[in-house]
């Protein structure tokens, strides 16, 4: 089942298309990546999400329902900037966004507690959020994303500005949100992110998505039937006809094939020829090629 | 609306606790007391110490038992006879005051010498022993020319004009009324063009933080920006209501108390009176004057004249902070830029301060009736014209147009809000505001 249906959404500005029917779905409990360079359409598109801003054309459908004013306690949505009340004190702050979600005050009491014992942060409870560190800022930012238990999470560049030990932290709270079942969209550009974390994706450019699916199968799309040997002994310097050759050192070989079954009987022929064979890998694009690849091309063809 | 509710509850109550806010609200009233009794103090300085002044009377006018000269001032005076010199180096008295003999009883001038080492006197000490001998004289003449004290006294007759109405129905006001008017008039006007500038710029400038701090984006994500321009208009607006309301309490009660401490009775004013015009003025008659005046500002109807001006301070604040939230959504870091922004909405408040001191001279002018009907002005003017009694009709049909235009401007801002709050590093014009009122949502 898909959490989220975007429908062909187009939105104008003034004399600029930000978003150009825009086509794609989230399965629900994943995690998915919303790529794209700068200017793309991605925070434009979020903000029609978040319903922040409306749609010119298309659909929006959140949890089997068109977009309304039911949705906002169902998203969390930390935007790229950060930002908080400066002269508020942290938990009247979480509670005040908590509130504006719809949650009750107990219930968002229970939950503020909840969240200050996991980070261990209790002590920060009566502080100005002026008076914090930049990563416990980030802290504080991140629990009133997430304090109403929304079904959707949605990520703007949630890494950027975070030292690796927080990083990792929010890495670790994005799964285990996604453990519990929540679905999560991360907008960023850092593609090895996406690669690492992210099980979908999808690709927008100059407001229209180029590109969608699962990440393994994006990937598989794009490969080129690139195999990697690693082996010990003599290879025989021509290769067959149906396999061409890459690039070569000692001990490595890389080659293509224009039919995966034949790189199968290639390295049934090594073996038969008696080369001990170490590694065996077909490289796949990493997501990053595919994404430098692909918005590349559109850019050439404008 | 809950959530419309929890916003004007942060908005207010985020300022009420501020420290700033409670001692701006406290020590505002009492800075200005203590500004009025400082002033006060200071324009009737009279030096510390005590001066014994040695009076040489030639004329005799003075009297011979009693001196016709108060002590006071840290002045004291002491009758003594013989000539200047014998007392130039006397070391009880600090002065002379020489009476010289008065030679010309027709003339109108008399010159009177006083010997000091000191520096100049005060204006004050001076004016009051020139008063005080110009009394003598006065008293001595009379005596001399045989005039008769009380028929020279009904000489002097003091003028009122009194309004009189020309058709049944109109109002009959009295000249101290009118005056009164004014001053309520007047400070009304002033507090509106305060309370528009000060709160509408506390609004103006909390989007603008909003804005640029970006909790701006993850507020409209939970709440549409409309009820998020609305909750601080109104939460500030509260706010500006409990200031103005503290300050109507404890400006009065401070200030009687400091009337009291610091004995400013009706002798005293009488005595000024007295020094100021060089004339005669009864104390009785200070008093009745006094009496006037009050029943004059207990007679207002203050029943009709306090929830008009609330309606008129709601309406004037609600529309000028609501053109200055969106002003205030559409500024960036560039201070220059913001300036000429503000401008052409600060102008319109200015204007409206200028026609209010013109309005209370007059206040059935024409410019008072057209201006209280322009929205932009009527917050500042009207408050100023109730204490004269406009008429009803006049009133209810500015009320009706501010009360349009505060729904209408109310609308134009969101519009522009919206757009702006979320509109960054982009230089705006009045021209590209124009284009946002128009963007779909």
């Amino acid at each position: 089942m898909n959490i989220l249906e975007i429908n062909n959404v187009h939105k104008q500005y003034a004399n600029h298309k930000a978003v150009n029917g825009v086509t794609f779905s989230v399965p629900e409990g994943c995690i998915f990546g919303l790529l794209g360079p700068n200017g793309a359409g991605k925070t434009s598109l979020i903000r029609i999400i978040t319903g922040i801003t409306k749609a010119d054309q298309g659909d929006v459908i959140l949890d089997g329902g068109k977009l309304d004013a039911r949705h906002p306690s169902k998203i969390g949505y930390m935007p790229e900037e950060r930002g908080l009340y400066k002269k508020m004190k942290v938990a009247e702050h979480l509670m005040y966004l908590a509130r504006l979600k719809g949650m009750s005050k107990p219930d968002a009491s229970n939950a503020i507690n909840h969240w200050m014992e996991k980070f261990d942060i209790n002590t920060w409870r009566n502080k100005k959020v002026e008076e914090l560190s930049k990563g416990m800022q980030q802290k504080i930012q991140f629990i009133s994303t997430v304090i109403h238990q929304p079904r959707v999470l949605i990520l703007d560049e949630p890494f950027s500005g975070l030292d690796p030990i927080n990083a990792n932290l929010m890495k670790d709270e994005i799964y285990e949100l996604k453990s519990k079942g929540t679905s999560i969209i991360l907008s960023t550009h850092r593609m090895e992110q996406v690669e690492e974390i992210c099980e979908y994706m999808v690709l927008i450019n100059q407001g229209e998505n180029v590109l969608d699916g699962s990440v393994t199968e994006v990937k598989n799309r794009f490969k080129e039937n690139l195999f990697k040997i690693k082996y010990k002994g003599d290879l025989p310097d021509s290769l067959p006809n149906n396999i061409k050759e890459i690039s070569r050192k000692s001990g490595e070989i890389v080659i293509q094939v224009q039919d995966e079954k034949d790189s199968n009987s290639y390295l049934d022929s090594l073996i038969r020829k008696g080369i001990y064979i170490q590694l065996f890998e077909e490289i796949l694009p990493s997501v990053n090629e595919i994404f430098i690849n692909v918005v590349g091309e559109t850019k050439a063809a404008v | 609306m809950e959530k419309l509710w929890l916003i004007i509850k942060r908005e207010y109550l985020s300022r009420v606790v501020k420290k700033s806010f409670i001692l701006t609200t406290l020590l505002t009233p009492l800075a200005i007391v203590l500004f009025m009794v400082v002033a006060g103090f200071i324009m009737n300085y009279d030096g510390a110490e005590q001066r014994n002044v040695a009076v040489i009377d030639t004329t005799g006018i003075l009297g011979t038992d009693s001196l016709g000269l108060k002590n006071n001032k840290g002045l004291n005076f002491e009758k003594v006879s013989g000539s200047v010199d014998d007392y130039k180096t006397s070391e009880k008295y600090d002065a002379i005051l020489e009476l010289p003999p008065i030679k010309d009883l027709m003339s109108k001038e008399y010159e009177v010498k006083y010997y000091s080492s000191e520096g100049i006197l005060g204006t004050g000490v001076i004016e009051r022993i020139e008063g005080d001998i110009e009394k003598n004289i006065y008293n001595y003449k009379s005596k001399v020319f045989g005039f008769n004290k009380d028929s020279l006294n009904s000489l002097k007759t003091s003028v009122g004009l009194e309004r009189e109405t020309l058709k049944e129905g109109d109002e009959k006001v009295s000249s101290t009324a009118s005056i009164i008017a004014t001053g309520i008039g007047g400070a009304m006007g002033f507090i509106m063009y305060f309370a528009v500038f000060m709160y509408g710029m506390m609004v103006m400038k909390s989007v603008t933080e909003e804005k640029t701090n970006r909790i701006v984006e993850i507020m409209v994500s939970s709440v549409k920006p409309f009820y998020l321009m609305m909750g601080k208009i109104l939460g500030v607006g509260l706010v500006g209501l409990t200031q103005v309301a503290i300050w109507g309490i404890l400006i009065p009660i401070i200030g009687t108390i400091a009337m009291y401490t610091f004995g400013m009775d009706a002798q005293e004013i009488q005595e000024s009176q007295n020094q100021m015009s060089g004339m005669e003025v009864d104390a009785k008659e200070i008093e009745s004057k006094m009496i006037q005046v009050m029943a004059e500002i207990k007679s207002q109807n203050w029943l009709l004249i306090i929830p008009l001006f609330i309606v008129y301070f709601l309406g004037g604040y609600m529309m000028y902070s609501s053109l200055f939230a969106a002003v205030g959504s559409a500024m960036g870091d560039d201070a220059s830029e913001n300036s000429s922004l503000t401008l052409p909405i600060s102008l319109p408040v200015i204007i409206a301060f200028y026609i209010m001191f013109a309005v209370v001279q007059n206040p059935n002018s024409s410019l008072a009736t057209w201006s209280s009907m322009v929205p932009f002005f009527s917050p500042i003017v009207m408050p100023a014209r109730l204490a004269f009694g406009p008429p009803w009709w006049e009133i209810a049909l500015s009320v009706a147009i501010l009360i349009a235009s505060v729904i209408f401007f109310i609308w134009l801002s969101g519009r522009i809000y919206r757009v702006g709050i979320l509109m960054y590093g982009k230089k705006v014009t009045f021209k590209e505001l124009g284009k946002w009122l128009f963007y779909k949502e």
